[in-house]
């Protein structure tokens, strides 16, 4: 692919102060990657090791501390109104409006986007019926289980057809069968819209169902390893790198006794 | 024998309302009407004032000034809440000021009023609004508080516009909470409106009130005063309702009935 890449982090840096005020921590460090329009990247690490504070990043849900980062030649953090509708995300836990019924979770988005009501519900019944919500649509959320939810969750981030989606561990608190099916659903759907995605696991099975790359983060937010993966690979090849990014995640670290990330 | 349960609750709740009155009948046994008038003599007034319009039209008026106080202090509780929920430094500048509002008597407002204003109507609307502005206000701004910061982020996930923010997340969020609000403080302004319509209103049941007292008609100071507790317990009522059916997406345990 010769064209821009989508999505720029240059040395993207992103400090918290300590709570006590002495000091800072580091949890993402001079974090450079990109990603090319239409690829789906599957981010790996142990727990702690940063990714969700650079999924926020890319959210512009915080700002970086120091570095650049772009989509589109775009500033998440600062350019509020630009991503209107270009952004969609999947968080870990559902996060449903416990006052609106599924139909209405769903047409949040496009209600936020200024579609008109009857549009509205006709895309977000389409979305519910594709992710197998059919007859639940006037449901609210305490009635629905867990894993309807996280699907209501879904169609609501699928609905405002964002080019890029972003989606951090959504299916981790679902059984492995519900999960298989979402991740199968989730590919499919991205692959089908020609968006990007990506997207966040510490399942390494799970980021190499859904990854056309992985990148394995160590501790603080760094890539440490990078793979590229091929749907037709054979069941030897995918062991090869299955191997290879245990091995690298063996390696980190563990937050309590990793060297050099306070300053 | 099984009791429908609200015909069951209803008893629970007059349970001791009645104990009250038993005790009311049999002073009245030993001491002067004039102290103890018996229970059917106040009911008979407390009826003959929601019968007799030139009565009623007074309890109504002084509803009247209960819900234009609790309007006028929800909007002004409203508009300072929300800037403090959203920028939180404006907190240290308002929040002495309301809390030595909230140490001040209705008494002292009503003589504040007396001196600066000259409608009547409009000294008792200062009053209402002045005394129950504190609570309103801090109640608003606990319930924007108490806004989940996850949804806070999934909404602005999808970067809406200050007043879709409103109107999608905020207002749903603080609604619960209005709610309680006006539960409470209707409670509140029933007990100062009294007090406000001695700046020399010529009606409602403030006035009522003193007349009684001037008349040592103790029977009609009670029935007047129950009125103000019927008018709470009816409006708690149909907030009661409203809040049922507004909330009612909220689950509910099985363990709760
Ligand atoms: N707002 C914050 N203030 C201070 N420290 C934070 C903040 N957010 C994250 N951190 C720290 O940054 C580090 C990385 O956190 P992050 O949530 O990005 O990890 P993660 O890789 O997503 O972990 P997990 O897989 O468990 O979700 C952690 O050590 C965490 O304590
Ligand atoms: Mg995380």
């Amino acid at each position: 692919m010769a064209s821009e890449p989508l999505i720029r982090f240059r040395e993207v840096t992103k400090e918290f102060s300590r709570p006590d005020g002495k000091g800072t921590f580091v949890a993402v460090n001079r974090l450079s990657f990109e990603i090319e329009k239409g690829e789906i990247v599957a981010v790996l690490g142990k727990t702690g090791c940063g990714k969700s504070t650079m999924f926020n990043l890319l959210a512009g849900l915080i700002e970086p501390t120091s570095g650049m980062l772009d989509i589109t030649g775009h500033d998440p953090f600062k350019e509020f109104d630009f991503f209107r509708g270009k952004i969609g995300i999947v968080f870990q836990n559902d996060r449903l409006m416990p006052w609106r019924s599924a139909i209405d979770n769903v047409v949040l988005g496009l209600e936020i986007l200024d579609v008109k009501r009857e549009q509205a519900e006709v895309v977000a019944q389409r979305w519910l019926a594709r992710l197998g919500l059919s007859g639940h649509e006037h449901d609210y959320p305490h009635a629905l289980s867990g894993g309807m939810r996280q699907r209501v969750s879904i169609a609501r981030a699928f609905a405002v057809e964002p080019e890029i989606l972003l989606c951090d561990e959504p299916f981790s608190s679902l059984d492995e069968m519900t999960a298989r099916d979402l991740r199968a659903e989730f590919v499919r759907l991205v692959k089908q819209s020609n968006k990007t995605a990506v997207f966040i696991t510490h399942h390494i099975n799970e980021a190499m169902e859904i990854g056309d790359r992985i990148l394995v983060f160590h501790r603080p937010a760094r890539i440490a390893f990078e793979a590229r993966m091929d749907r037709e690979a054979g069941a030897e090849q995918r062991k090869t790198i299955e191997d290879k990014i245990l091995k690298v995640l063996s390696i980190d670290m563990p937050a309590a006794i990793a060297p050099g990330v306070e300053s | 024998m099984t009791f429908n349960p609200r015909v069951r609750q209803f008893f629970q709740a007059s349970a001791g309302t009645l104990v009250l009155v038993a005790a009311w009948q049999i002073a009245s046994y030993f001491f002067p009407h004039y102290l103890f008038p018996p229970v059917q003599d106040i009911f008979a007034r407390t009826v003959r004032i929601l019968v007799t319009w030139p009565e009623l039209s007074q309890v109504l008026e002084t509803a009247g000034r209960i819900f234009a106080g609790l309007t006028g202090a929800f909007i002004l509780g409203s508009l300072l809440a929300i800037p403090i929920g959203r920028y939180p430094r404006i907190e240290s500048y308002i929040t002495p000021f309301l809390v030595f509002l909230q140490g001040i008597p209705a008494l002292s407002w009503v003589i504040v009023a007396i001196i600066w204003f000259h409608g009547t109507e409009f000294r008792i609307l200062f009053i209402m609004v002045i005394t129950t502005l504190p609570a309103f206000t801090f109640q608003l701004l606990d319930s924007y508080r108490s806004m989940s910061k996850d949804l806070f982020e999934m909404t602005m996930s999808f970067r809406p516009s200050g007043w879709k923010l409103f109107r999608v997340l905020i207002v749903p969020t603080i609604v619960p909470g209005i709610l309680t609000a006006w539960k409470i403080n209707l409670g509140n302004a029933a007990r100062v409106v009294v007090v406000a319509e001695l700046v020399g209103a010529t009606g409602g049941v403030g006035y009522e009130l003193l007349r009684q007292q001037q008349l040592f008609d103790m029977a009609g100071a009670l029935a007047w005063t129950i009125q103000l507790v019927l008018f709470v317990l009816v409006v708690q009522q149909v907030i009661v309702m409203i809040e049922k059916w507004l909330l009612r997406y909220r689950p509910i345990s099985e363990r709760a009935a």
